[in-house]
């Protein structure tokens, strides 16, 4: 039985995660030659990879509270794959501002990131990224042992400086930035030990409740 | 007020290219050029008069005439600046407008005029585009986010309409208004800005002949998505200074409240005026990204009034432009 669950998961599903995971890079990457990405492509490629990584983050943190909350361990099987999949499209979206946007003028891009608040948030995250995925492997977490989980809490840092770098960009509609912070906030809320959503009233609180009082 | 430019006091009717004969004559010089023997040909050919003409979506404005105020740069295509808008009012995304357009109905349409004049009233479209001159006039567009245009627009000066209502001396600013009917522009029922959307100038600058009311593109009635049925262009200022759809002109004695400016004081400024040394606080206003060019173009630099300083620097002499940005 957990021989056949294994071929399953390394035959079909992870492939399928991982193309659905690379599909909206290959999507990119038509638009590059068939015209595809509208009057602006360069800030299209720079929206999309973003909103991917931010997507790939999101998606990641989802699966300590969908674990929580079915037991279901498949997720969890599938969470390097996607965090290194957020950390691709990261690479992509620094990339296309690097190359495309700057033309690598470089004494430009640094002044950006040391005067524009947004983008030094945006490239620490990116820098904050690196080491998680260097040490994603099986070998590093052996490695780190109790201090890899502790490294990968920065996971949590790296996502919120996302959501702000996004907020900080925003000209007036802050509609998007708003639901990817909403998204992340009940994210982290699930990890509560008792998350206020999911407590039932426990045995003694319920023997403390008063009987109704009926006329 | 010192005039800068001459104005083309009028061009007599004899050197005005028959619309046939610039039409096929553009048509060919486009075949040639795909031929790849344009260069030799163009060598030959007259300095033709050559308006701009559009993909024929909406109907073309009659007896348009050519400006000496254009630029002779190669105008961004009309489909990239039918598709590529910031008009919140029609939606916040880029393509949002040119979706949404459908729902704005340009006619009729009344611009009421106002305030520190001697004859308010009204005029309609139809009478604007009658009573002046419709001019092409190709220019530079650049957004305060730091992508570019070059619009061939069709239009005529802002100023010969206001002095039709007679401003007074007091009549020191000139307020604009969008229209504001969320069933028409969809994008007010939310509140991302402070609708309706305002815009103001300084009475010299909306007298200068660079500013014009814009009626159309590429020979042709504007789109809703550019601001249809008529929009300010002030061409030395950032894009959102050239406010779309307007229904209301207002004289005013004191500077006006303007939408941007009064969302993000720090951030957008009355005059606004395109400027490479004064960064957005959140961005550098150094570059520009030309719209249409290919993914790998590097930017261009930006020019102090967008290119236009010869013709606008002496506007704000003696002025902090870091100050008054």
């Amino acid at each position: 039985m957990i021989r056949r669950r294994d071929a399953w998961l390394r035959f079909a599903i992870k492939p399928l995660v991982f193309g659905l995971c690379l599909a909206p890079f290959l999507w990119l990457v038509w638009g590059v030659f068939y015209d595809g990405l509208g009057p602006n492509p360069v800030e299209a490629i720079t929206h999309r990879t973003g909103d991917w990584t931010l997507r790939l983050l999101l998606v990641t943190l989802a699966v300590t509270p969908l674990r929580r909350l079915s037991g279901w361990y498949l997720p969890l099987r599938l969470r390097r794959m996607l965090g290194l999949f957020a950390f691709f499209y990261a690479v992509l979206h620094f990339l296309t501002w690097i190359w495309l946007d700057q033309g690598f003028q470089w004494s430009a891009a640094v002044a950006d990131v040391v005067k524009r608040p947004y983008i030094t948030l945006g490239f620490s995250a990116l820098l904050m990224l690196v080491p998680l995925a260097v040490t994603s492997t099986r070998g590093w977490m052996r490695r780190l042992g109790v201090n890899w989980k502790r490294l990968h809490r920065l996971i949590y840092v790296i996502a919120g400086a996302g959501v702000v770098h996004y907020l900080w960009l925003v000209k007036a509609d802050y509609l998007e930035p708003a639901l990817y912070g909403l998204a992340l906030g009940v994210l982290l809320a699930a990890r509560l030990r008792r998350p206020w959503f999911l407590t039932r009233p426990s045995a003694a609180a319920r023997a403390v409740q008063r009987p109704r009082v009926t006329p | 007020m010192p005039v800068l430019i001459k104005k083309p006091d009028s061009i007599p009717s004899s050197e005005i290219t028959d619309r046939k004969v610039w039409e096929s004559r553009r048509r060919f010089m486009r075949e040639a050029a795909v031929l790849g023997i344009g260069a030799g040909l163009a060598a030959l050919a007259p300095p033709a008069s050559a308006l701009l003409t559009g993909p024929g979506r909406n109907p073309r404005i009659p007896n348009v005439v050519e400006s000496p105020l254009s630029t002779g740069e190669t105008p961004t295509e009309y489909d990239d600046i039918t598709t590529y808008n910031n008009f919140y009012e029609l939606g916040t995304g880029k393509s949002d407008p040119a979706a949404n357009a459908g729902s704005l109905k340009t006619r009729p349409w009344e611009i009421r005029v106002e305030g520190e004049c001697e004859r308010p009233g009204t005029i309609g479209i139809e009478e604007i585009l009658r009573a002046f001159t419709q001019e092409e006039r190709v220019y530079r567009l650049r957004c305060v986010e730091a992508w570019a245009m070059v619009i061939p627009w069709v239009g005529f000066p802002l100023g010969d309409l206001l002095k039709r209502f007679k401003p007074t001396s007091k009549a020191k600013y000139v307020a604009f208004e969008t229209l504001q009917d969320p069933k028409q522009l969809p994008g007010q029922e939310r509140r991302v800005l402070d609708w309706p959307y305002r815009e103001g100038l300084r009475m010299d600058e909306a007298m200068h002949p660079l500013t014009i009311l814009a009626t159309g593109l590429y020979d042709e009635l504007l789109p809703g998505q550019d601001g249809a049925p008529i929009r300010l262009v002030v061409p030395w200022k950032y894009g959102f200074k050239s406010i779309k759809s307007i229904v209301s002109i207002r004289f005013t004695e004191t500077q006006p409240v303007t939408t941007w400016s009064d969302l993000a004081p720090r951030e957008y400024g009355f005059y606004a005026n395109v400027n490479p040394k004064v960064d957005h606080p959140r961005w550098s206003q150094k570059y520009q990204r030309m719209i249409g060019a290919s993914i790998f173009a590097s930017r261009r630099p930006t020019l102090m009034f967008n290119g236009y300083a010869d013709q606008v620097a002496d506007l704000y002499r003696g002025m902090d432009l870091r100050k008054f940005f």
